[in-house]
């Protein structure tokens, strides 16, 4: 009797692990065909970016980033350590490797935006959607990174596709949640001088409420930007090339040196991404 | 002509709204009907007309469904039950199209704090509801000038709106809303939120645009002065019903009840309170025989760039600016000389609303008298403004 009380019983125990596994693989084989095309698509995608970004001749990619920090910040030495921060990754034999990662990144963010843009505005508009969608948000956000990990393998096997989906769902929710929050908490009276003047609610949403909340929205680009730059380690455990694959190499052969210069890089990426888009939306702010 | 009829609108709102309209119809307030059944009472059995063309205030305290009651007009909120007929229509009839016709054509809003879109500039603030009704842009650019025109913003069409003050953004929202032609304009509280000054420059503007345009104007205010001074016919609110619709005149005669003689009586108090309350003792006295330095050091120890001239027996004769006061001294004139004589003074019991106007222009604080002309002590601008702004917070 005792062992009812202290331990749960036995026979109410269900194990259903194995049942879940054979589903996805089910899945998975049955779907074949999709699968792959999602995935052909996707890799495209991120070599695209990547062929550009690789075009791109190393100094000219510094120049860039130096004037864009010369703009948002209107200092030249804000301009010059950009440059510098650049150039170190360069001097750290990195280059590629970032090229690498901010090829999945770029393609991860792009699509977030995508995506989420949308999903945020209907999110506004119908309660009945934010109630169904928002606990999916939160589970997003909260369900350990490799609990999807595994399935995404499952599906698109390793490489890139995988580490693409598992950055975006974790780097989706910011853009998600600020649009909606933006959109929903626009000045009130403003959102009825809208409807008051006859907008239709098409009108109310592209005239008034996404220009009044573009602020927010902005911050909500900056998060998911940062959002997909924190998964980089992470998508290199499935086989994303790049940084993170630098890291994880290091960190299994307990060398500190190597693992740590991959790991500045990453922090120099976030920083200039965090940076530029901060200073968009400062911007957009002196205008309130 | 009648043109809006609001016929027995209430609005209620929670869950048990069934329970809270049997209370309430039992005579219930709605006070007691909030505790036992949750549901607010914003409006009950409110019922009016509206004449064509005429200004009808309402006016109630914070909380007695003003706002409630004006959003019901165009439509943004509904009324639980009852109806408004404009010109024979009933709105809540009106399909989905034709309230947007309605908003479009018809009648337009001002709002409290504004509710203009910043990201747009003053021009497009003012053409937005011509830009969403489909009017082309040369079009809808010409009507916008004319309407910034017409409200005093000529020249300031191409300005973000955050670069304006408090009574131009207000502008803004008046011209926006006339761009429309509308029949009737809806004013939620337009001018609480302007300093005294500006809210007196808007009440003159709006009167004189509607006395060309002639739109009807139902005006929403808690100021029972704004509401006299506006008002064809003013409604007074407390509660969500109404208390008493009448004319100015016929109110102050008349009041329905002790609520509306109150309310009555507590009427601005710069029409109550005079110079007396508000002066001070000048700082700088000068005598006839006293001498431009003394008068100078005088002043500098006060700071102040202005003394007041009395005779021997504390007659009050004129000014004297600092600068007058250097120029004696520098060429050796005698101060008295150039005393400019001062014929604006005001006495202890002259109230302050009468002398808002001249306050505003005046250089110097004013003096203030009695019969005999003995200075008793001065006004300055400043506190006759701090007066206004105290009369605010109460």
């Amino acid at each position: 009797m005792k062992e009812h009380i202290f331990s749960f019983p036995d026979a109410w125990k269900f194990r259903i692990g194995m049942t879940i596994d054979d589903a996805v693989k089910e899945f998975s084989r049955s779907n074949k065909d999709v699968l792959d095309g999602i995935r052909d698509v996707a890799i495209d995608a991120i070599q695209g970016v990547e062929g550009i970004l690789s075009s791109i001749p190393w100094f000219l990619l510094i120049l860039i980033v130096m004037i864009l920090g010369y703009i948002v910040s209107k200092k030249i030495r804000v301009g010059l350590l950009y440059g510098a921060m650049m150039f170190f990754i360069g001097a750290a034999d990195l280059w590629e490797h970032m090229i690498d990662t901010l090829s999945v990144v770029m393609v991860a963010v792009m699509i977030s935006l995508i995506l989420g843009f949308p999903i945020g505005i209907l999110i506004a508009m119908s309660k009945r959607a934010g109630n169904a969608i928002r606990p999916v948000l939160d589970m997003m956000q909260t369900m350990p990174t490799f609990v999807y990990l595994v399935p995404a393998v499952m599906l698109f096997n390793t490489g890139a596709m995988p580490a693409l989906l598992a950055t975006v769902i974790y780097s989706i929710v910011p853009m998600i949640r600020m649009t909606s929050h933006g959109i929903i908490y626009v000045d009130k009276e403003v959102q009825e001088a809208a409807i008051a003047f006859g907008s239709t609610k098409m009108q109310a949403l592209i005239k008034v409420q996404i220009p009044q909340a573009l602020p927010t929205i902005m911050t909500g680009v900056n998060q998911t930007i940062m959002m997909a730059m924190s998964m980089v380690v992470t998508c290199a455990i499935i086989g994303a090339e790049g940084l993170g694959l630098e890291i994880l190499v290091a960190t299994n052969r307990v060398e500190l040196g190597k693992a740590l210069l991959p790991g500045i890089a990453i922090v120099i990426v976030a920083i200039i991404f965090d940076r530029l888009t901060q200073g968009l939306i400062r911007k957009k702010e002196v205008v309130e | 002509m009648d043109i809006i009829e609001v016929k027995n609108i209430s609005k209620l709102y929670g869950m048990n709204r069934k329970e809270a309209i049997k209370m309430m119809r039992e005579g219930s307030n709605k006070e007691e009907v909030g505790k036992k059944t949750g549901v607010t009472v914003a409006l009950w059995d409110v019922s009016f007309k509206v004449k064509q063309g005429e200004i009808f205030v309402i006016i109630g305290l914070s909380g007695s469904g003003k706002s409630t009651l004006v959003r019901c007009f165009n439509g943004l909120l509904k009324p639980t039950s009852g109806e408004i007929i404009y010109n024979g229509k009933n709105i809540k009839s009106f399909s989905k199209k034709e309230l947007l016709e309605f908003r479009r054509n018809k009648i337009s809003m001002v709002f409290q704090n504004f509710g203009l879109m910043s990201h747009r500039n003053v021009m497009d603030n003012i053409a937005y509801g011509l830009e969403v009704k489909g009017v082309s842009k040369e079009m809808r650019q010409e009507r916008a000038i004319e309407m910034a025109k017409l409200v005093g913003l000529e020249g300031w069409e191409d300005k973000p709106i955050h670069s304006l003050s408090g009574g131009m953004k207000q502008r803004v929202g008046l011209a926006r809303a006339l761009a429309n032609n509308p029949e009737v304009l809806l004013m939620d509280e337009p001018f609480s939120a302007l300093d005294p000054l500006v809210r007196k420059d808007m009440h003159f503007e709006l009167l004189s645009i509607q006395r060309k345009l002639k739109n009807t104007i139902i005006f929403i205010t808690h100021d029972i002065d704004e509401a006299f001074k506006l008002g064809d016919k003013v409604a007074i609110m407390r509660d969500g019903k109404i208390v008493q619709v009448d004319t100015p005149e016929n109110m102050t005669t008349n009041p329905a009840d002790d609520y509306v003689k109150n309310f009555i009586e507590s009427a601005d108090k710069t029409r109550v309170v005079s110079v007396k309350n508000i002066m001070i003792t000048p700082a700088c006295l000068i005598r006839e025989n006293d001498s431009a330095r003394n008068a100078i050091r005088q002043m500098e120890r006060n700071s102040v760039s202005t003394a007041y001239a009395v005779d021997a027996n504390m007659r009050y004769i004129g000014i004297i600016t600092i600068e007058d006061a250097i120029k004696a001294h520098k060429e050796n004139i005698k101060l008295f000389d150039l005393v400019e004589e001062d014929n604006y003074t005001v006495t202890e019991e002259t109230l302050i609303n009468d002398i808002l106007t001249c306050a505003a222009e005046a250089k110097h604080p004013i003096a203030v008298v009695n019969g005999d002309r003995v200075l008793k002590g001065i006004v300055s601008k400043a506190a006759i403004l701090s007066s206004l702004a105290d009369n605010e917070e109460n």
